[in-house]
């Protein structure tokens, strides 16, 4: 097919014709906002101003350009375009490194009620003392989790806990007169925030090779290490971006902490050990938690998310503020200016509490047995698929794994077939690909977490299309890999093209 | 255990075929004495009536906005949200959806993106947008980087009014790599990057931006225009004079909810895209020539550029965008622009009628919120308030600043006024 044959809106408009849609069947072609029937009167009925003179100093606005579309229009809108997505509800989505679990309804329910989506974060702390006391129940709840008793939970999200537990660290260092730490240690194996954070917080970056071993071992560390006169700290995902505990992490936490450097752990796979396996315990000081990840609050198509951080005993003066206090029987945010050790302010307000609320729900209703039987299930159930394809696919590093298993693509590439191809096909066949080209290590990369939420059945169900595409390859049926997806409500997109002649918005 | 599916005999058979004898097994590389001995000590599972009966107890702790007159502004406001929103945001394909990294199985999501892109670029009339940014707070802080990046100067320079959490987020940034900044005495210099100006500022005064536009090219400056109050921009002129434009957008379609999420906004000049940070949605074609969208300009983003980085952003406000997105287009221009103007005359009235009780009002102009000085300490009078469950405004020493929107009936103008009065010697 060619896009000149096409009906399509973009060719409507090069021919002068009224917008219409072209669907197929329950796949609909929706126009943009603009380009929709134009109605004379709001979508919401509001009261007539008066019209009185303006206290603004300025004259009003003028035309902004905003469409003007009915509310029966902005509804069906809104849904066609929802039909367009893959969701967590409706199909399996083994992401790699991204915990994609069922979201419970009840935590919506719970984060709208009025005394928690009404309150106004400015309000007289007596008047809010219901919302400070969740806050306060998570902090006790991720401590006690992670075993590390210092909780701010004002980061917005992953990428901003780290920001937050680095500048943590840099402020010990600091305070503590320690001048010439200027350098944290990454795998290279890490997600690439870690490094881009430790560089916005104005440290030096030193990678640790992992290329060969999928690890960090022991020697590789100390090599990086040096002397650890200069290193503030280590940046290190456990389990790792492939999939692996870090089995030699208690040596190297050792070392490191010798050397008077600080262990930030990504909790980005923390759903492997939670409720299971306290990260302080094998060395940890630092660590943020994705409540997006590990505890279910959804992801809404990127964000919001919520990185709270968790730190030892000694870092806890640092963390950033506020953070909720528990005195004489009530609960108060921290005063501006009250803990002049902490690092500062990181974000209005005190975080995504709508988030907080949603996680302590989900907390609450695994409860302590709940969450040690998430991460058995969530590292059974990725155990179970490795098994199962291993004949079919390269693994490059020796299980078990974890929560996550990796494989390659070097079997199918030699038929022409890349990973890039594999998530294609998945695609056409109801999944969701797993992560693609992640962990940077691993050439031609497929990360699969399958999670605790999903049956032995889905399980099953994938691992057979995944076992069907190898075995296409394997018959030399490769052609149509690249033609996939085909049922998709999109074929492949022009992503060059895209970033070639960047076309960010509407223009009439 | 109500989201776990496996059975017991699922969790024999998979071990069995993974030929492993015991979980336990699986967790071989963890170090034994990382391993908690039994349970965590917290509660064990809940129903979802145990949990909603001890959350909800939790939730009617709180005197709400909904609960009696409420005054309260200072950069998160109290508005309606029509039905419609929060039944679109719960849609599972937009709730439970990831990042739009498979642009196939998420049009849905880019679609909206683009389409909010285009919002947000025409409200604050500038050229292009960016898919939102974690906060206001945040969004200022980011802009005051990318201004250094795009000038390579380093100083920021920025009003005395902005939010005091904005200015404390700032400077948390700012010092993490060693930038200079300081509040602005009308000199700017050749190591200047930046002039940040709020409008409405903290206290609510209105700016016009002509003449920081002049200070700013003589010195080789960019102009950042910051508003915690996007609705300001339905009744006041865009900041066309500005270089980027950011804030905070949460009063269309973003419950309060005790300070997030809500949704900040970026805006800026179509030269400076490559320098700009957060998520990027894009126009392009599918293999069909069909219309599509995508993420893109991504090697500006640390997952590509790793320490090379100039921003460590990794996700936006993906279903807060969706939330403005639906109100905004519920409201259309007329819409936007009527409720604009009606917050603007709840606040002429509330003005009105706190002078009519005796009370200065500080501003010369306002849009929504304003100051008024008071005799004595303003959180005391606050605290006061509560008693008669009135949520009167920020106080700052003596000075109250308190906002008025659209749900501020005359009947909550009226006993405010009383009731401050009386709580004021």
């Amino acid at each position: 097919m060619t896009g000149a044959a096409l009906k399509t809106p973009a060719n409507d408009a090069a021919k002068n014709e009224p917008p219409m849609d072209y669907n197929r069947g329950l796949n609909y072609d929706e126009n943009l906002l603009w380009e929709k029937t134009q109605t004379d009167h709001p979508g919401v009925d509001l009261a007539a101003p008066k019209n009185t003179p303006l206290r603004t100093g300025q004259g009003a606005r003028d035309r902004i350009g905003l469409p003007q579309v009915s509310e029966p229009d902005v509804v069906r809108h809104f849904v066609r375009l929802s039909t367009k997505n893959f969701s967590i509800d409706s199909g399996f989505f083994p992401l790699g490194s991204c915990t994609m679990k069922h979201n419970p309804r009840l935590n919506e329910r719970v984060a709208r009620y009025p005394g928690f989506a009404l309150a106004h974060p400015m309000q007289p702390a007596s008047t809010v003392q219901g919302t400070l006391k969740v806050m306060f129940e998570l902090q006790n709840w991720l401590a006690e989790l992670t075993g590390l008793p210092g909780v701010c939970l004002t980061p917005a999200a992953g990428a901003h806990g780290e920001l937050a537990g680095l500048m943590t660290i840099a402020r010990a260092h600091a305070l503590k007169g320690r001048t010439d730490k200027a350098v944290i240690l990454v795998p290279d194996s890490a997600h690439g925030t870690n490094p881009a954070t430790a560089a916005m917080c104005g440290f030096k970056i030193r990678v640790i090779p992992t290329r060969d071993t999928g690890r960090v071992t022991v020697e590789a560390f100390k090599e990086a290490l040096g002397d650890g006169a200069d290193v503030a700290g280590m940046m290190v995902t456990n389990p790792n971006t492939c999939g692996l505990f870090e089995s030699d992490i208690q040596t190297i936490s050792k070392l490191l902490h010798d050397a008077g450097g600080y262990f930030y752990c990504d909790g980005a796979n923390f759903n492997a050990l939670v409720g299971k396996i306290r990260p302080a315990d094998f060395g940890v000081d630092v660590m943020h938690i994705n409540l997006h990840k590990t505890f279910s609050t959804p992801h809404g198509g990127g964000g919001p998310g919520s990185g709270p951080i968790c730190v030892s005993e000694e870092l806890r003066p640092y963390v950033p503020n506020p953070v909720v206090l528990h005195e004489n029987g009530s609960y108060r945010l921290e005063e501006n200016g009250e803990r002049s050790s902490s690092c500062g302010r990181i974000k209005g307000f005190q975080g995504q509490f709508g988030m907080h609320i949603r996680a302590l729900t989900y907390m609450m209703s695994h409860g302590a047995d709940g969450l040690r039987q998430v991460s058995e299930d969530a590292v059974l159930n990725a155990n179970y698929v490795l098994s199962q394809l291993e004949q079919d696919y390269n693994v490059p590093l020796a299980g078990p794994c974890m929560h996550e298993c990796l494989l390659t693509d070097k079997v199918q590439k030699e038929a022409g077939v890349t990973t890039l191809d594999i998530a294609k096909a998945l695609i056409e066949h109801g999944f969701h690909p797993m992560t693609v080209y992640f962990p940077l290590v691993v050439q031609g990369a497929m990360l699969i977490e399958p999670t605790e939420t999903e049956s032995k059945d889905t399980l099953d169900r994938f691992i057979r299309v995944m076992k069907d595409i190898a075995a296409d390859v394997r018959n030399g049926d490769v052609d149509k890999f690249h033609t996939y997806p085909q049922s998709a409500p999109a074929r492949r997109l022009d992503e060059v093209r895209a970033a070639r002649e960047p076309k960010l918005r509407w223009k009439n | 255990m109500r989201y776990l599916p496996l059975t017991a005999q699922n969790r024999k058979d998979m071990l069995q075929a993974i030929g492993a004898a015991s979980v336990d097994e699986l967790f071989k590389d963890v170090p034994k004495t990382a391993f908690m001995k039994g349970l965590a000590d917290l509660p064990m599972h809940m129903g979802e009536m145990e949990i909603e009966r001890k959350l909800g107890g939790y939730a009617n702790e709180n005197h709400h906005a909904g609960k009696g007159p409420f005054f309260l502004g200072a950069g998160c406001y109290y508005h309606h949200i029509p039905s419609t929103v929060d039944y679109i945001i719960q849609r599972s394909e937009f709730l439970t959806a990831y990042t739009p990294y498979q642009p196939e199985i998420a049009q849905g999501t880019l679609q909206y993106l683009y389409e909010f892109q285009s919002m947000i670029a025409m409200l604050t009339g500038q050229e292009v947008a960016n898919a939102s940014l974690y906060d206001g707070a945040t969004a200022m802080a980011e802009a005051a980087l990318m201004a250094m990046r795009v000038t390579k100067r380093s100083k920021v320079v920025y009003g005395s009014a902005i939010h005091p959490h904005y200015h404390e987020v700032l400077n948390s940034y700012l010092n993490n790599i060693g930038a200079e900044h300081e509040a602005h005495d009308g000199n700017l210099d050749d190591k200047t990057a930046c002039v940040i100006v709020q409008s409405p500022d903290f206290f609510g005064n209105v700016y016009s931006y002509a003449q920081w536009r002049k200070k700013c090219d003589e010195a080789g400056a960019l102009l950042v225009v910051v508003t915690n109050e996007i609705l300001s921009l339905g009744l006041l002129p865009a900041p066309v004079e500005a270089d980027i434009v950011c804030g905070e957008a949460q009063s269309i379609g973003v419950a309060m909810s005790f300070g997030g999420p809500h949704l900040g906004f970026f805006a800026c000049r179509e030269k400076f895209i490559r320098q700009m940070p957060g998520r990027l949605c894009g126009e392009t074609v599918d293999a069909d020539g069909k219309r599509g969208f995508v993420l893109t300009l991504s090697t500006r983003e640390q997952h590509i550029r790793r320490e090379k980085a100039t921003s460590n952003i990794c996700t936006n406000q993906g279903l807060c965008a969706l939330a403005f997105t639906v109100h905004l287009s519920l409201l259309g221009e007329d819409g936007f622009k009527t409720l604009a103007r009606l917050n603007h005359e709840r606040a002429c009235a509330l003005a009105d009628a706190l002078k009519a009780a005796g009370f200065t009002v500080e501003n010369e102009s306002f849009f929504n919120e304003f100051t008024i000085r008071l005799n004595g300490d303003a959180k005391a009078v606050v605290e006061a308030l509560t008693k008669q469950g009135i949520i009167a405004g920020y106080p700052v020493e003596n000075k109250l600043i308190i906002a008025a929107t659209e749900m501020s009936s005359e009947e909550d103008i009226a006993a405010f006024a009383a009731a401050l009065k009386g709580a004021t010697p």
